[in-house]
């Protein structure tokens, strides 16, 4: 018999500690990788400000975003200008209404637009890909054809026409944007279907009498969550790029609500006054988003991409 | 080869079509019109307007009259906000300037983007790739919306070099600001795909043959290195040229230059669907034309794609 040391037990321990050698699943893989890199970190970090900025600014705001004051209306130069003391903190627009809370609204308005904008586009568009590419033959071959026309119309020019058509609201925008994002994405997703559906673990789903329908969500999807939500966050920037663009000409989100690209256009019209930080306060915001975007985006492909272990 | 161009050229019509009946159906389903305003028009008026521009036909009719008109004739009907104008007149006024302002800008964005992500290559890891990876990382980030009015602070506002809008015949002055405005964030993509392109063929076993063989690098890079590096580019073209034809949208716009966006946003305000319906289908046709071009050039460039 042996005697119990502690040094023996230590030993033990040792050899029935089985979390060293416990393998890393691919998603423990790629957040290791996130989380190394350091700018997408950085620019998660600002992202994340911006967005508790939005959800904690109103409650420091001493104007709402619709009130005018009439004190600095006439004169938004010499009485408007960003200031502790009158409460604008951001100063005021043209007309005399807070830019901090307009610009609080303006950045939700944004961000919500490419959030749901590219969740849109990802559902549909992944389960459109889904379908296409397991199904194949020729109803592969007739969806496809129709997303390749659909793809010749330039995208901006088919939500004008939608927001023109149907009249501006919130939802007719999320509409619009979902409608033309999803296109690509079924794509990317029928190209990955079909090179999953033919491999083995498919196979012996089939073979173990597993249902079309479960294959398709219990195998496939889980397999091109990947690369679909890398094209996702590259999405998201793309979205509020475009909804920026359409608003800048007026044709997005109609008053008193606003959204930074409106905003970057009246401080743009109003900038030969001197009005100088009508410009630069959306401006910031804007281009912040959108870089930090950018990265968050790069640094998910970096991570998630097999191509590059 | 050239039974690839035909099929390709089959696909195309049909996408046309499909294109002009689509846009013709919303247009003809959207609540109010051009002639619907604050105080009503007597119904007899109102039904004469409409006898003029062959609104009280059938609708299948209408769209028969419609195609039969673009197709043969060539000609997308009268503006229904501008009497004396014909959507005819309008494009043939509006799109040279936009095709003069916008091949430039694709020009400027293809040539200086390439150059930058090929020197970014060659040079990896050096300050130049930095800066190179820098600019365009930001370029993407200012769209030609953003760079107009920054464009216009500094150069018209602060330096007073360029005027800050107008088209005057498209002298040169007046160009710049379009130009630049319209490439900057195209170019920055275009650098970045070149780049990681050029990256990716330097590191390719051809490539280090060539060098073992013993040709010096600049044989190595514009004979061997080049061709496969811009697949990706020429790819990426025909997208380029679809978002240089939506942002003269924003040029017109915002430099006054008179191109064809200031017809399409005016008309998209005004409702009038007949100039909406036509510049659509116009732009829609490039688009499908310039995809045709590109997807040509792709085969030509590639000698592993055979038709």
């Amino acid at each position: 018999m042996l005697g119990k040391s502690q040094k023996a037990a230590h030993l033990a321990e040792d050899i029935t500690d089985y979390t060293v050698i416990q393998g890393r699943s691919l998603w423990q893989d790629a957040r290791m990788r996130f989380v190394r890199n350091k700018a997408a970190m950085a620019s998660l970090f600002i992202l994340a400000m911006i967005v508790l900025f939005t959800i904690i600014g109103p409650y420091f705001a001493v104007w709402s975003n619709e009130e005018i004051d009439w004190n600095v209306m006439g004169d938004a130069r010499g009485m408007g200008m960003p200031s502790a003391e009158t409460g604008h903190f951001f100063g005021v627009d043209d007309l005399g209404r807070d830019l901090y809370s307009r610009i609080i609204q303006a950045t939700t308005t944004s961000l919500l637009v490419g959030l749901i904008g590219a969740a849109t586009a990802l559902i549909v568009g992944t389960c459109y890909g889904i379908a296409a590419g397991y199904i194949g033959g020729r109803t592969d071959g007739v969806m496809m054809r129709f997303v390749d026309i659909l793809l010749a119309i330039p995208a901006t020019l088919v939500i004008i026409l939608l927001l023109v058509v149907a009249g501006r609201s919130f939802v007719m925008l999320f509409i619009a944007l979902g409608a033309v994002g999803w296109l690509t994405m079924a794509r990317i997703v029928r190209g990955q279907t079909l090179t999953l559906k033919n491999r083995e673990f498919i196979e012996a789903a089939r073979a173990a009498g597993v249902s079309e329908f479960t294959i398709m969500y219990r195998h496939i999807l889980p397999n091109l969550l990947g690369v679909v939500i890398v094209y996702a966050s590259l999405l998201v920037p793309e979205m509020i790029l475009t909804e920026s663009f359409i608003s800048f000409l007026g044709l997005g989100i109609s008053e008193p609500y606003t959204s930074l690209g409106r905003l970057i256009a009246e401080g743009a019209g109003t900038m030969g006054y001197g009005t100088l930080w009508q410009l630069l306060f959306p401006l910031t915001f804007y281009v912040a988003i959108i870089i930090t975007m950018f990265f968050i985006g790069d640094g998910l492909r970096d991570a998630l991409d097999p191509k590059d272990r | 080869m050239l039974a690839y161009i035909v099929r390709r050229l089959l696909i195309a019509v049909p996408t046309i079509l499909l294109l002009i009946v689509a846009s013709f159906f919303l247009m003809h389903f959207a609540p109010g019109g051009p002639f619907t305003s604050e105080r009503p028009l007597p119904p007899a008026v109102l039904a004469n307007i409409e006898a003029r521009y062959g609104l009280d036909q059938p609708l299948w009719k209408q769209l028969w009259d419609y195609l039969y008109n673009i197709v043969v004739h060539f000609d997308f009907g009268p503006s229904f906000k501008f009497k004396d104008r014909d959507v005819n007149d309008i494009i043939a006024q509006g799109f040279p300037i936009s095709l003069t302002y916008g091949s430039l800008s694709f020009l400027v964005a293809t040539t200086v983007g390439v150059a930058l992500g090929i020197a970014a290559a060659i040079k990896h890891n050096s300050w130049i790739d930095y800066f190179a990876v820098g600019l365009g990382i930001a370029a993407q980030a200012l769209p030609n919306f953003i760079m107009g009015p920054i464009l216009i602070l500094t150069f018209t506002l602060w330096l007073g070099w360029l005027p800050g809008g107008g088209w005057n015949g498209g002298q040169w002055p007046y160009l710049i600001m379009p130009v630049i405005a319209l490439a900057t964030s195209y170019m920055g993509s275009i650098a970045r795909i070149t780049r990681s392109s050029m990256l990716e063929v330097l590191n390719s076993n051809f490539i280090r043959t060539a060098r073992a063989k013993g040709l010096p690098t600049r044989t190595v890079i514009w004979r061997h290195a080049l061709k496969p590096t811009l697949l990706p580019v020429v790819s990426y073209l025909g997208p380029v040229f679809v978002y240089v034809l939506t942002g003269s949208v924003f040029v017109d716009i915002y430099f006054s230059t008179g191109g064809l966006g200031q017809a399409y946003v005016g008309s998209a305000l005004s409702r009038d669907y007949a100039v909406l319906l036509g510049v659509t289908i116009l732009y829609g046709v490039l688009t499908v034309l310039v995809n045709l071009l590109t997807d040509l050039a792709y085969a030509w460039f590639d000698p592993k794609i055979r038709y």
